[in-house]
């Protein structure tokens, strides 16, 4: 759980806000400083903070802000008694991708399985919470992944997409991870033990 | 420009006089009004930006919907306009300007004037508008600075435009921004027609400074202290999410920091405050009228069309332009 920066210094209204949303979207738990350079930025993402119960502690150091986010993992837990949110998360699937085919048997079936899964995936709701990617699944969340579009367009819906960072490290692909985040087996076991987990 | 920017400019020019001029810059009014003759007064205002949506016809209705609004907020009607365009030639194809002007002769057709002229330089950035000029006896100009004690303000679009706009550019609220760009193409000509027949002390249409910066304008113009009741506000579908995560642009902060009059009672949310301050594009008229006729007026605009108007609130007493909202 190490604190992901978001630095939206530079940037125009509304970009800090959109910043900010996508890391918190991507992130399962932990915390987030995002730095802006101006007021109304700063103004802006303690209002998304506040909006979304992320809390907000604003440090202001050489004219720019330190806005520091805490998402909760408890959020995503089923014994959580807090907000709509929760309600919402309990119901909420996280993958455990473990392959970059799907079943056992043939590769070339498998891989054709795998695409039809994450294309069909867009199609239901709810959305999982978080899909996380170990062993040869990291090669689903790198350049030239046969997937990338459909996890792109979840990423993009707010699930989180997270591989890991040793099995990135291990097919030496840490450079081409396409879409969403490199994590640890902390946030990973912590993921699936606090939330309804299917392996793939 | 935020209000205070250009206050702050404009107080080192010296100030013109002419005995015709019936209206000029002094009163921070819509437009300014130029009396011809006993019978005649020349309305004359301008007004151009970038675009605000990505549909270039779509950008030229709006742009001229809200230059042609200065001229209704005035009690005249538009008679000439004249386009005022910056295009980049070498960037966007001959398509996207035709479009933006077609939009822009489309609007100006339906408020019943023509299109005379204009002037096209090379720019970076599109930006669009229109000088509009219009007519009205001298006698009936609805000015921003009549509003009397007791007054009913009514107020004819609904609010929201400028969170939405950055709603827009997140790619977020998508119905919001939708009702915000049919909101913003629509004329102000139903409303301003449909309160000719009433006994209007002020008018003046909501734009760059917000509602409360338009408000203040009215009420300081007019000497008169006013209260704004924020339940009856008029605000486009999810403009009040959208400003609850923070989507809110940088001219509500300054419009915010520059008006110095205004008190919240602790009931109002933030998100509601951020709205009473929010930059508008082609925003609705602001009338004020007296309280007696304040329900006729509403009924007349019912009927007119202009389904989002709302009594928002009341001139409470004589004043220095104070605004309390509750």
């Amino acid at each position: 759980m190490s604190d992901r920066i978001v630095d939206c210094r530079g940037l125009a209204c509304p970009q800090p806000v959109i910043n900010t949303k996508k890391a918190v979207e991507q992130l399962v738990s932990g915390r987030i400083i995002v730095i802006v350079d101006n007021e109304v930025a700063k103004s802006n993402v303690v209002k998304f903070a506040t909006a979304n119960s992320l809390g907000a502690a604003v440090e202001e150091k050489d004219g720019h802000y330190y806005i520091t986010l805490v998402k909760d993992v408890s959020q995503l837990s089923p014994v959580s008694p807090r907000t709509e949110i929760t309600g919402e998360c309990e119901s909420r699937q996280v993958y455990l991708i473990t392959r970059n085919t799907l079943g056992q048997g043939s590769e070339e079936l498998g891989a054709v399985l795998m695409k039809s899964f994450m294309a069909t995936l867009l199609e239901v709701n709810p959305q999982p919470a978080a899909m996380l990617f170990i062993n040869s699944g990291v090669k689903l969340t790198v350049q030239g992944s046969p997937v990338l579009e459909q996890l792109a367009t979840l990423a993009g819906r707010g699930v989180s997409i997270l591989s890991c960072g040793t099995c990135l490290d291990y097919y030496q692909l840490k450079a081409d991870l396409a879409v969403g985040e490199a994590t640890n087996m902390y946030t990973i076991v912590e993921t699936i033990s606090t939330s309804k987990t299917v392996s793939l | 420009m935020g209000p205070g920017d250009l206050a702050g400019i404009l107080s080192r020019l010296p100030v013109m006089h002419n005995p015709n001029v019936l209206v000029g810059i002094a009163t921070s009014d819509d437009a300014g009004v130029y009396k011809l003759n006993p019978t005649t007064a020349l309305i004359q205002t301008v007004d151009f930006f970038t675009p605000i949506v990505d549909d270039p016809y779509m950008f030229g209705q709006i742009a001229a919907a809200n230059s042609l609004s200065d001229i209704y907020a005035m009690g005249a009607m538009p008679i000439t306009a004249l386009n005022l365009v910056a295009f980049p030639n070498c960037k966007l194809p001959g398509e996207v300007l035709l479009a933006i002007l077609q939009g822009g002769q489309d609007k100006v057709a339906e408020a019943g004037a023509v299109i005379i002229g204009g002037h096209t330089i090379d720019d970076t950035e599109p930006k669009y508008g229109l000088s509009v000029t219009g007519i009205a006896h001298p006698d009936k100009i609805w000015t921003n600075a009549g509003a009397q004690p007791g007054d009913y303000l009514v107020l004819t679009k609904a609010l929201g435009t400028g969170i939405l706009a950055s709603a827009a550019r997140a790619d977020m609220f998508a119905q919001g921004v939708a009702a915000a760009t049919v909101s913003m193409a629509a004329l102000n000509a139903k409303a301003a027609k449909a309160a000719t027949d009433f006994n209007i002390h002020a008018c003046t249409d909501i734009t760059g400074f917000g509602l409360l910066g338009h408000v203040y304008e009215m009420a300081a113009g007019s000497s008169v202290a006013v209260t704004i009741d924020s339940a009856s506000l008029p605000i486009l579908p999810e403009a009040a999410d959208a400003a609850a995560i923070g989507l809110v642009p940088g001219g509500a902060y300054a419009n915010r920091n520059y008006l110095q009059t205004v008190e919240f009672a602790d009931s109002v949310p933030e998100n509601i405050r951020d709205i009473c301050f929010d930059p508008q594009t082609s925003g609705g008229l602001l009338f004020a009228v007296p309280e007696n006729e304040a329900g006729k007026l509403m009924a007349a605009l019912g009927v007119a069309g202009v389904t989002a108007a709302s009594v928002i609130g009341q001139v409470t007493a004589t004043g220095k332009g104070e605004i309390y909202v509750r």
